[in-house]
Formats: structure tokens, C-alpha cells, sequence
């Protein structure tokens, strides 16, 4: 479904993601693992778009998206949410995830109906989905980190996407939310038949929900495989695993 | 019922407002109807900014110009050509969100200070233009006497014209920030790359605001001729815009009518203080500080939070 092919990306001189090569299928969740600055983040914000590559490919089921900036990228049904929190901390939770259902229907250019009354029961569908249906009314910048966390894949749920893309899902979270979260990730992927991209510190979380794990080090892809692939590779034992 | 008025929920008492200024003319001295006519205006004109400001999180620091040229359009029509003057009343408004288009085109594709530097360059090109083409626009002589139709000949009908459009305007305002669009507007203002990663084309949909601002601000404009029946270099100036921008801030910039509030003190205080000492923008500017530091949100900001129902 996605394929990104030797892709590079520099800052000045420093090559932040350099020639890593990924390959996500449909319905598959995918893990991408590596040290602190090993350009997880900035692959992730060069296949939405947010950033542009200096080199390489990346292919959406057929089609060459690299060129396309984030808004357009959207609209071919890849969404993400974001490691630092990213909403809208001044609209409801409601309002938060309406944005992007509106978004997906194209009908953020209404200027005369009510939005209140638009798009509603997808909406709460969402928010059902999720678990923060109690809290709809709730202005976003006013819950806890967590809630904050979950309402970032909520708005992303809006698009009904392919293809979720997850930036460290569960980063700051407390065990419990982070096993919460988790359980909402497998649940998405069922219930939605969603083809799922997350990168991730926790070990344990990535060797609990991903059927393929891609492993990064200096920007530059050491392996992609299967748990069992991962886990045998002397490379990444080496470099990652070794240290634990 | 002020919490009804603060919180924009209580048609009631807007109705009853709406009411009380439509038979206020007859009772109060001229001088008042011409003043509350000029707040009016100003009123709209700060509304018609705090949309690009507070809800759509644009640095658009001169605004005043859509209002000059919404002015001077209907003064041209009217004074210069033999159409009939109901098209200069309709051109007004348009040209203006054609000029705001234009200039819009250009700063969307900018942020923040760039997008305000490029803003205040392009409006003090047009400023520019009207205060020094003799010729077509008086230069800064201006254009007076402008003709009005007998309907609006008298300062009370004038009075009643403005706010009945006035009122028309500001609830298709709240529809469009209730809409929709607005929601999108204002999610823009909150975040914009999180808005580009579900699927909204910022810069549209940041053009498409400032279009229908600089309508607003035409419709303004227009509404400044019928009151005082001329037009001058100065209400496309600079300084007017950091003015109605003061007004946004004051009101509160988050709230809807925040600058209507924000208009009448600004105005309020420029006509009767302004009586005493020319130093009024002194009493303004402690003021202001006041604002900033005690009541960030705005003077209406501050009163939404006071009487705000409590969410148990």
C-alpha cells in the first residue's frame, strides 16, 4: 500500500533521514523502532507531507505522493497524529474531531448551515470509538495529557483513512493509558480495517501490536521483517536491542 | 440578563437593545444619533477585522484600507459618474473584498509578522495612491458633499439605515463563524499544520476569511458615506488601523461582539474626553495596559468568563 524508497532528507548538512527504505501492506500495522534521533519523526513528516524530500520516492498505493503538499496528502486517505500534542486547544472535543470529519466530507466551505448541526452523528461515532464521548463538551486545551493524546487520533479518525500514521502514540502517557491505547490501536485496525504506521519507544508495545517492524538507525533503514527477523538481526542487536 | 447579552445567547435582550436604539432618534439630543451612528459604523468595521483577527488569526494590521476604498468607491460612483446610486452602494462593498482579495493573495502565502509587514506595505501602497491622485481621488482634500439619496437625507433616517444594516450584517457574521467555514476558521487560528494534516487547504480557506472581512469592512465604508457624506485619505491611514485593532484587543478579540464593546469605548472616549484634553489616546493607552495586563481575554472576555454557566 505504501512504499517509501530510498529517502532522503537534510537539514543544512546534518542528513536527517538518509536512504531509508519502508513498505507498509494493506491491513498491516507497522512499527518503526530506533534510537532518539534516528529520523522517525522526520520519515513520518515526509510522507504527510509536512515536510518536502531532497531524494527518493513515496508511493501510495501506485501513486507518486512526494510532491503533494500535506492538505492533498490527506485527501488520499493517509492521516496521522502527531508526537508533540497537536490540537485545537480552543474548540470543544466535539469541535476538535468535527474539523475533520467536515474536512473529509468536503463541507468546510459551508458558509450559512449551522455547524452544530452538520456531521454529527459521525462525529460522535468517533468519540464513542475512542472512549472520550463523556467529554465532548470539554475544551480540548483543558484535559489531561492523555485525553489530549487520544483526541490527536481522534481528529485523526475524522478522514476515515487508509492508512493511520501514529507518532509515538503513547508518549508521556502512564501504564495504564498506554495499555489502554494500545488496546485502542488493535481495536481500530479490526474494527476499521485500518492499515496502521506507528513509531515508538516502548519495546514491549511495539513487540505486542506490530506484524512488521521497521528498525532506523542515522536515518538510514537497518531492517524490516517480522518479530522473530528484528530480533535475530546482529545489526540491530547491536545497536539497539544490545543496550537493554 | 447581561449574562444573556455577553454570552450572544439571549435574543431577547438583543431584540430589546435592537429596540430601545430604534426609538432612541427622536428622544436624544442630534448630537448623540450622530455619534451612536459613527459607533455603529466603527462597530462594524471592528467586527468586520476581529474576523480575520481573532477568529482567523491573521495579523491583518491595516484594515482600515478595505474600509477607505469600500468608502471611496461609493463616493466615486456617486460624485464622478451618472450611474444610478444604488450601484455605488453595491460597489463599495465588493470592490472592497476584490482589494482584499488581491492584497489577501499575497499575504496568505506568508505567517504572522511577515504576513502583518506585507499587509501594512501593500494597504499603505493604496493609502498612497488616494492621498496623492489629485485628480480622481482629491488627494488629501478628499471628496465632500457627496449626494445621497433623498431617503437617507435626514440624520435620523441616516441613523436608522446603519443600524438596520448594521444588524443585517452582524447576524450573517455569526452565521458564518457558527458555519462550517468558521469552524474552520478558527481551527486554522488554533493550528494550522494540524488543519493541513486533515485534509484543509489553509491558504483558501484563509483568503476565502479575509475576502469576506474585507466585504464587511466595504459595507462599513459605505455606511461612513451615507452618515457623513465625505471621504478623506485619512480613514485609509495607518494609524486608523492600529485604532480599530486597539478595538478588537479591548473588546476581546475571542468573543463575538467583543469589538462592537470595544468600538463604543474607543469612541466614547474620543468624543468626550477628547472634549476636554487632546491627550485623550493618553487615557486610552493606560487603559489598554490595564486591559493587557488584568484582562487578557478583552473587556467582553473578561464578563464571559465572570458569568460563564457553571458546568457541573
Amino acid at each position: 500500500m505504501l512504499q517509501v524508497e530510498a529517502i532522503v532528507k537534510s537539514f543544512d548538512d546534518f542528513k536527517a533521514v538518509n536512504g531509508a527504505h519502508l513498505t507498509v501492506g494493506k491491513g498491516e500495522i507497522v512499527a518503526v523502532i530506533g534510537p532518539n534521533g534516528a529520523g522517525k519523526t522526520t520519515l513520518f513528516n515526509l510522507i504527510t507531507g509536512q515536510l518536502k524530500r531532497d531524494s527518493g520516492k513515496i508511493v501510495f498505493k501506485g501513486e507518486d505522493i512526494s510532491e503533494l503538499p500535506p492538505y492533498q496528502i490527506c485527501k488520499k486517505g493517509i492521516t496521522r497524529s502527531f508526537q508533540i500534542v497537536n490540537i485545537f486547544p480552543r474548540l470543544t472535543v466535539f469541535g476538535n474531531v468535527q474539523v475533520g470529519v467536515l474536512s473529509h466530507q468536503r463541507r468546510s466551505s459551508n458558509l450559512f448551515l449551522p455547524a452544530q448541526n452538520i456531521a454529527v452523528e459521525e462525529t460522535k461515532r468517533i468519540l464513542e470509538t475512542v472512549g472520550l464521548s463523556d467529554k465532548e463538551k470539554s475544551i480540548a486545551g483543558s484535559l489531561s495529557h492523555g485525553d489530549q493524546k487520544i483526541l490527536e487520533i481522534a481528529i485523526a479518525l475524522g478522514n476515515e483513512p487508509e492508512l493511520l500514521i501514529l507518532d509515538e502514540p503513547t508518549a508521556g502517557m502512564s501504564p495504564e493509558e498506554t495499555l489502554a491505547t494500545m488496546e485502542l490501536i488493535k481495536r481500530l485496525a479490526q474494527m476499521r480495517g485500518l492499515t496502521i504506521l506507528f513509531c515508538e519507544h516502548d519495546m514491549d508495545i511495539v513487540f505486542s501490536i506490530a506484524q512488521s517492524i521497521m528498525v532506523m538507525r542515522q536515518g538510514q533503514t537497518i531492517i524490516q521483517g517480522n518479530l522473530e527477523e528484528v530480533r535475530s538481526n546482529k545489526e540491530v542487536q547491536e545497536a539497539y536491542l544490545g543496550g537493554e | 440578563m447581561f449574562k444573556r447579552i455577553v454570552h450572544s445567547k439571549g435574543l431577547g435582550s438583543a431584540v430589546a437593545l435592537f429596540i430601545v436604539l430604534l426609538i432612541l432618534p427622536p428622544l436624544v439630543p442630534r448630537f448623540y444619533v450622530y455619534i451612536l451612528a459613527l459607533i455603529y459604523v466603527t462597530s462594524l468595521l471592528a467586527m468586520s477585522l476581529n474576523m480575520v483577527v481573532g477568529h482567523g488569526g491573521m495579523f491583518q494590521f491595516h484594515h482600515a484600507v478595505f474600509y477607505g476604498v469600500g468608502a471611496y468607491t461609493v463616493a466615486l460612483v456617486l460624485t464622478k459618474t451618472s450611474l444610478p446610486m444604488w450601484i455605488g452602494f453595491i460597489a463599495g462593498p465588493i470592490v472592497a473584498a476584490i482589494t482584499g482579495l488581491i492584497i489577501g493573495w499575497f499575504c496568505v502565502r506568508l505567517t504572522r509578522l511577515y504576513f502583518a509587514m506585507l499587509q501594512i506595505s501593500l494597504g499603505s501602497l493604496i493609502w498612497a495612491i488616494v492621498f496623492r491622485w489629485y485628480s480622481f481621488t482629491g488627494g488629501d482634500d478628499g471628496i465632500h458633499g457627496i449626494p445621497m439619496p433623498s431617503l437617507l437625507s435626514s440624520l435620523n433616517n441616516s441613523y436608522y439605515f446603519i443600524l438596520i444594516i448594521l444588524v443585517i450584517c452582524l447576524i450573517m457574521m455569526y452565521m458564518i463563524l457558527k458555519s462550517p467555514f468558521g469552524n474552520a476558521l478558527q481551527a486554522i487560528r488554533d493550528n494550522p499544520q494540524r488543519c493541513e494534516a486533515v485534509g484543509i487547504n489553509v491558504r483558501r480557506y484563509q483568503l476565502l476569511g479575509i475576502v469576506i472581512a474585507t466585504f464587511f469592512a466595504g459595507v462599513a465604508g459605505v455606511l461612513f458615506v451615507v452618515l457623513e457624506r465625505s471621504v478623506f485619505a485619512d480613514l485609509l491611514f495607518w494609524v486608523f488601523s492600529l485604532e480599530i485593532f486597539i478595538m478588537c484587543l479591548l473588546g476581546g478579540w475571542f468573543t463575538f461582539a467583543g469589538p462592537i464593546l470595544g468600538a463604543a469605548i474607543i469612541m466614547a472616549l474620543r468624543t468626550f474626553v477628547g472634549k476636554y484634553t487632546e491627550y485623550w489616546t493618553l487615557i486610552l493607552g493606560v487603559i489598554l495596559i490595564l486591559v493587557i495586563f488584568f484582562l487578557p481575554e478583552g473587556v467582553m472576555g473578561y464578563f464571559q468568563e465572570i458569568f460563564k454557566p457553571r458546568t457541573k
